[in-house]
């Protein structure tokens, strides 16, 4: 029981995080149409920002799998 | 067309290799566990088959048994008891020692265990033994096992160790207990060695693990491939990169420009050393990981403990060399309303530790979760071929899951550089963040007017 439910915390835990890494990719798309010079800058960024959301998504995958 | 044709008979055999180092499993597996076990660390490194390299193990027991040190071969693969521990699965296991558990003698020599006999899943003589009123039951029971033991010894592949579902009754959490037999008698294991709070065991696993054998190897590579580029680059001053050099060129100077430099500052080249070192040192694990056989395999930056203590280096690193603006944003931050300033201390203290750890739940959590999915697909085999079962069904699993394998390999060897970047990328950023000086220009400047 407590496994089915922790499955179904992980997955609200990567819904979150998939709707944030995919408004950050977007966002960094047009950025990169509006100004492709600053690719280089908009990229780092880009990976920056995906990797915090993307721990906030961890935290909660790792606590589905302890419980 | 001819050589895409020689590429695909080479991705089938490489696919084919965790395929055949599963087949030495007769009895149905769960294919659950054998993923946990494949991306857990061991005291023995599978090479083929049923060959195993030994590895040495260093155990301390707390309770008096003091320091062991042997090859794991000792074992015999979980068939002996050595100085009161039992390999299980490659993992390192004590038995429980004392009141109700397991007798001195064997807690010392080599001893001979019992195979476990068929049909024990669900046995209940455990508990029975465990209250020990019904003893009249156990003896019984012995006898039954003694003369299924015999018989069990002749046609090979036996285990040694059985799993029992106990519900705790003070947390009504389940939990599963180990058991081996010698004599005819059931004795309790106690969990594999971990570092976590309330999981603690009475003995320490320091031993050589196939998790550290192969950390080594990628180091002497690591040795190897640096002092050769260092040594290229004293010899042919001013010249062009050649050969090792003119590949690892790129590389470090992409960590220099667009992590270093623009992460920490004016003050990255104090730090260069120790950012390229975390990013090769991770990246290297990260693709000998990706190796499905013998040397590879061994998944070092996909164990919390290896990520653990790269996140305290980078931990320790940035708060040793914090500057007085750092701690004064921490503990009590200009231009916030006094009555704020506790709280926001408090998040920001709270902060400090947040960052390495999401650092290395990051690490651990990708590259452990790039491992299972990989497994995972190479089990929809296993799965769909019904355990060998079917041949029809292996064949129709192998077609569909080999472009998922190879797929998910392309993946991530994408995610072993991503993860070894976005590693050293913020360990970069927060040594930037304990560095940087004149925080409030305007303020700065006001005072540098005067």
């Amino acid at each position: 029981m407590t496994g089915t439910v922790a499955a179904i915390g992980a997955g609200l835990a990567v819904i979150g995080a998939g709707i944030g890494i995919g408004q950050i990719g977007g966002k960094a798309m047009e950025a990169i149409a509006r100004q492709p010079e600053a690719v280089g800058d908009i990229r780092t960024n880009m990976i920056i920002a995906a990797a915090l959301v993307e721990g906030a998504a961890l935290f909660a995958i790792v606590v589905a799998l302890i419980a | 067309m001819k050589r895409f044709v020689t590429f695909l008979a080479f991705v089938a055999v490489l696919a084919a290799i965790p395929y055949t180092a599963f087949a030495e499993e007769k009895e149905k597996p769960n294919y659950n566990d054998m993923v946990i076990h494949h991306i857990g660390n061991a005291n023995e490194f599978h090479l083929w088959g049923d060959t195993h390299m030994p590895l040495p193990c260093m155990l301390y027991a707390k309770d008096g048994g003091g320091w062991s040190v042997f090859m794991s071969n000792k074992f015999h693969h979980g068939a002996n008891i050595v100085d009161g521990y039992v390999l299980d699965h490659g993992v390192v296991r004590r038995l429980k020692f004392g009141e109700g558990g397991a007798p001195a003698e064997l807690m010392e020599g080599e001893h001979h265990l019992d195979p476990v006999p068929h049909g024990d899943h669900h046995d209940i003589d455990a508990k029975e033994e465990k209250h020990d009123d019904h003893s009249d039951h156990d003896d019984h029971g012995e006898e039954k096992h003694d003369t299924e033991h015999a018989e069990e010894g002749d046609h090979g592949e036996a285990h040694y160790v059985v799993y029992e579902t106990v519900v705790d009754e003070e947390t009504k959490k389940e939990k599963e207990i180990g058991y081996v037999y010698y004599h005819g008698k059931k004795y309790e294991i106690e969990n594999a060695s971990v570092l976590l709070p309330g999981k603690i065991t009475s003995f320490y696993d320091l031993s050589l693990s196939k998790n550290v054998f192969s950390m080594l190897i990628s180091l002497v590579l690591l040795f190897f491939v640096f002092t050769r580029v260092a040594g290229a680059y004293k010899k042919r001053q001013g010249q062009a990169p050649k050969g090792m050099q003119s590949f690892f060129e790129p590389i470090i100077i992409f960590i220099r420009d667009e992590v270093a430099k623009p992460a920490i500052g004016p003050k990255y080249e104090k730090f260069m050393p120790f950012i390229l070192a975390l990013f090769f040192f991770i990246l290297f694990n990260n693709l000998i990981g990706l190796i499905p056989f013998f040397p590879g395999s061994a998944n070092v930056t996909g164990n919390v403990g290896a990520t653990l203590a790269l996140a305290l280096f980078t931990f320790i690193i940035t708060q040793i060399n914090g500057t007085k603006d750092y701690w004064g944003h921490i503990f009590w931050m200009p231009g916030v309303p006094l009555a704020i300033k506790p709280v926001l201390a408090l998040i920001e203290f709270i902060g400090l530790f947040t960052k390495p750890f999401t650092l290395l739940i990051r690490l651990f959590a990708n590259i452990t979760g790039g491992h299972i999915i990989i497994l995972s697909l190479v089990g929809l085999i296993w799965v769909m071929g019904n355990y060998g079962a079917s041949t029809g069904g292996t064949i129709g699993g192998f077609v569909i899951a080999l472009p998922f394998i190879f797929a998910m390999n392309f993946l991530e060897l994408f995610v072993a550089f991503l993860q070894a970047f976005i590693f050293a990328l913020l360990s970069a950023l927060y040594i930037g963040q304990a560095v940087e000086e004149h925080h409030h220009d305007e303020h700065h400047e006001a005072a540098h007017a005067h």
